[in-house]
């Protein structure tokens, strides 16, 4: 495979996994700000903080408006992470390796892509908002869906997971590295009720709520929902489960390819870290060291793999 | 169904009735409901957006993506008819290659005096770098797009030849297959030979070409310009079709002497390129330096045997419109024979006496540039205005070898759905060749373009034509 074909399902993956995180992160803002009483926009400027986009906004923008920050997360082209531009995106790398992705695949990509596009020709009003933004993840579940079916589980497929596992480890440590001082003991004293508001807003950006729920009976507490996004790997979303897969797929392509490659050593170091450790060792050592360590580490894997695998020329 | 015409229909006779090749298709149709077919009509052309079967626009400013207009009633060919115009089309083939070899070697045929040494010193299409490069098989132009038009029941004309890079082909393939989806029981009533093996004989066709010393297995890449290309959609799809993977410049360098692409596992050597990118581009060492899109060096690897480019740089010269006037006399010095398909008369404007001519009858003709392709520059004298027509006489008086002149033919007609029924539309067809140094192969059918607008006798796709899937009948 071209190293080229490699790095466009990667990024192809990424940007179709940031479309469903950012539309994720649209609604729980959003259900936030219905449920609040005072109706402030504090909400919006963490949401736009945790995509990473908030130095664009205020580019455009002077103050933190919800109409305005929604409009900037779903349609605003110049916001390399907003619904539209990540599926334009994710469109674009489709077509440069449309030789190595199944017509269902392609099909499905393509169709949300014109789908979306209609749909976000105008600015959507909070009244279709919901509407919306189910569209954006039920075209998501689409394109897995035919992912699944349908594509051979070769080196192709692996650069497909890579990218979406990468991404999706890179969005929940965000929400974390955001919201970290939530969970933080000094702020909710153990024992006391955490902000109800919050924690949903955390469960709520990576689809958790239910699950949650049912794990712990309805019982939050700041470090069960820490240990529950960093260490369960039965949660799809969680820091362990992302590290996982991509450890899965980078051996599928050591042992596919016959060589080792230094990310194979990268994604080691961080799987340890995940299988190892510990939720209280996590608050011991600092909750917010930890988080940011782990993307630094993330950003190096993703760099390690395009070079080891010859993205670019 | 339709009034009778000055022009040739291809279904329907002076009485109404349908001509042999469509008497199964007119049965089927008979019985069809307007609607229904005008609803599957708007059916193919969500499939078409949703395969992406698009062409983006030059000159536009965003990079649109068009579709090219699809129409669902065949363009039929009978199986006796097709079996001539093959005949005709791998001999002119075989003279096509043949000449190329002449020129960039002993070029006898300018010795012969039966092509002037102008027309090919004076060509940019000529490239001095391929002068005494023999490519396996003396091969130079593995893809060949022969494009012809009709005027009557056994006239047929060659219009033009693609020698160069003729595209379209990702349209006859995709067109049946979607006429398979909308109407298979119309293909369990009539026999229409398959043209799907198409991939598979072009990816044989380019393997037998490989060059003498490569080893074993051999490879094959498509090279294209990239994904804003108009005919990026054909590349990908030619490329996934075959196999093979799809390559741009910046995938590819040279070491070791040989052609060699990145992939995942390190750089791996091509043996045969099937490129889309044009000679200017192909090589910024050795043509234009400015290009971004091709291969430095490619052209020293080429000249020293270590890969086959398909088509081989400088086959252009043989697309030149001044040098198709002289085809009948290529095809008889090469072959020893009288062409089978014949010529659209053409006069060459550089000789004084022709270009009098035309200017006198510039109303009743089409004039062409004699290095332009798509529509582009052209002049259909009967359909243009005092303006344009004034405006052309002054280029021709200003550079009067820069263009050819033919009559205005009477392209035949096919019937397109509209609103109203069938409506007759002129048509044109361009069947595509595959040359190997042991075998020439012509799929059966080919690309049938139409004009759209009534009474237009432009068909081309940047000019607003359309296509049909063509039906070559199994006898």
């Amino acid at each position: 495979m071209l190293g080229k074909t490699a790095g466009g399902l990667f990024w192809m993956f990424r940007y179709l996994e940031r479309s469903e995180n950012t539309a994720r992160l649209i609604e729980a803002g959003f259900r936030i700000a219905l449920t609040r009483a005072d109706g402030d926009d504090d909400e919006w400027a963490s949401v736009l903080q945790t995509a990473s986009v908030a130095h664009l906004y205020y580019q455009k923008h002077e103050q933190i408006e919800a109409a305005k920050a929604i409009d900037f997360l779903l349609r605003d082209l110049s916001n390399p992470s907003s619904v539209m531009t990540a599926i334009a995106q994710a469109r674009q790398n489709a077509r440069l390796v449309r030789t190595a992705i199944t017509r269902e695949v392609w099909e499905a990509v393509n169709d949300t892509y014109m789908i979306m596009k209609q749909t976000l020709a105008r600015p959507v009003s909070q009244r279709d908002l919901p509407e919306v933004l189910a569209l954006v993840r039920q075209q998501s579940a689409l394109v897995r869906g035919a992912m699944h079916g349908t594509m051979l589980r070769n080196d192709i497929f692996d650069f497909c997971r890579l990218g979406t596992f990468l991404e999706r480890a890179d969005n929940t440590a965000r929400i974390l590295d955001v919201k970290y001082y939530v969970l933080l003991p000094s702020i909710s004293q153990i024992g006391s009720s955490l902000d109800n508001v919050q924690w949903e807003t955390i469960l709520r950006s990576v689809a958790g709520m239910r699950a949650y729920r049912w794990i712990t009976q309805g019982e939050a507490s700041p470090m069960g929902i820490a240990d529950f996004l960093i260490f369960d790997t039965r949660m799809p979303r969680s820091l362990a489960f992302s590290a996982r897969k991509i450890a899965a797929n980078l051996a599928y392509l050591e042992s596919n390819y016959g060589m080792r490659q230094p990310s194979h050593d990268l994604i080691d170091v961080i799987s340890a870290r995940l299988t190892h450790g510990t939720i209280d060792r996590v608050f011991d050592d600092g909750l917010h060291e930890f988080i940011t360590d782990f993307l630094t580490d993330i950003a190096r894997l993703g760099q390690q793999i395009e070079t080891d695998y010859r993205f670019l020329g | 169904m339709t009034e009778p015409s000055r022009f040739f229909d291809e279904m329907l006779q002076a009485d109404g009735t349908a001509r042999h090749p469509y008497t199964s298709y007119c049965d089927w149709f008979g019985a069809e409901d307007l609607r229904d077919l005008r609803k599957k009509s708007t059916d193919a052309e969500q499939f078409f957006r949703r395969t992406g079967i698009t062409f983006n626009v030059y000159g536009q400013a965003e990079a649109d993506e068009r579709l090219i207009p699809f129409d669902v009633v065949p363009r039929v060919i009978s199986g006796r008819e097709w079996a001539r115009l093959t005949k005709g089309i791998e001999q002119r083939v075989r003279a096509i290659n043949a000449f190329l070899y002449d020129i960039y070697h002993r070029q006898e045929i300018l010795r012969a005096g039966r092509v002037p040494v102008d027309l090919i010193a004076k060509n940019d299409a000529f490239l001095p770098q391929m002068i005494g490069m023999a490519p396996p098989g003396n091969v130079f132009t593995h893809i060949v797009g022969v494009d012809l038009v009709r005027t009557g029941e056994d006239e047929f004309f060659v219009l033009e030849d693609n020698a160069r890079t003729p595209s379209g082909v990702s349209y006859m393939l995709e067109n049946r297959e979607t006429m398979l989806q909308m109407f298979p029981e119309l293909f369990s009533r009539i026999k229409v030979q398959p043209v799907s093996d198409y991939p598979r004989d072009l990816r044989r066709s380019l393997a037998a070409s490989s060059p003498a010393n490569s080893s074993g297995d051999c490879t094959v890449a498509v090279l294209t310009p990239g994904i804003h290309n108009s005919a990026y959609f054909e590349h990908a799809f030619l490329a996934d079709q075959m196999g093979v993977e799809l390559v741009e410049g910046h995938d590819i360098r040279i070491t070791d002497g040989k052609v060699q692409m990145r992939t995942t596992q390190g750089y791996k050597p091509i043996d045969v390129l099937y490129r889309r990118v044009d000679d200017d581009f192909l090589d910024p060492l050795n043509f234009r330096p400015d290009s971004m899109l091709g291969v430095p060096g490619i052209m020293d690897v080429y000249r020293a045997g270590g890969i086959t480019i398909a088509n081989a740089p400088g086959t252009g010269i043989a697309d030149d419109k001044a040098i198709y006037s002289y085809m009948p006399d290529i095809v008889e010095f090469y072959t020893g024979e009288k062409a089978i398909l014949q010529n659209v008369p053409t006069w060459r404007c550089s000789e004084p006496d022709s270009l009098a001519y035309v200017l006198d009858n510039l109303a009743d003709l089409v004039v062409k540039e004699v290095h332009g392709s798509g529509g582009y520059g052209m002049l259909v004298g009967p359909a243009a205005s005092r303006k344009e027509l004034a405006m052309f006489r002054a280029k021709l008086e200003a550079k009067p070898s820069n263009y050819i002149a033919q009559p205005t033919l009477a392209l035949s007609t096919v019937p397109i759905l509209t609103k109203a029924g069938l409506a007759p539309r002129h048509v044109d067809l361009r069947p595509f060749v595959l040359v190997s140094p042991n075998r020439i192969s012509i799929t059966p059918g080919g690309l049938t373009r139409v004009a759209i607008k009534k009474g237009s006798l432009v068909v081309n796709s940047s000019q607003g034509g359309g296509t049909k899937d063509t039906w070559v009948l199994e006898e």
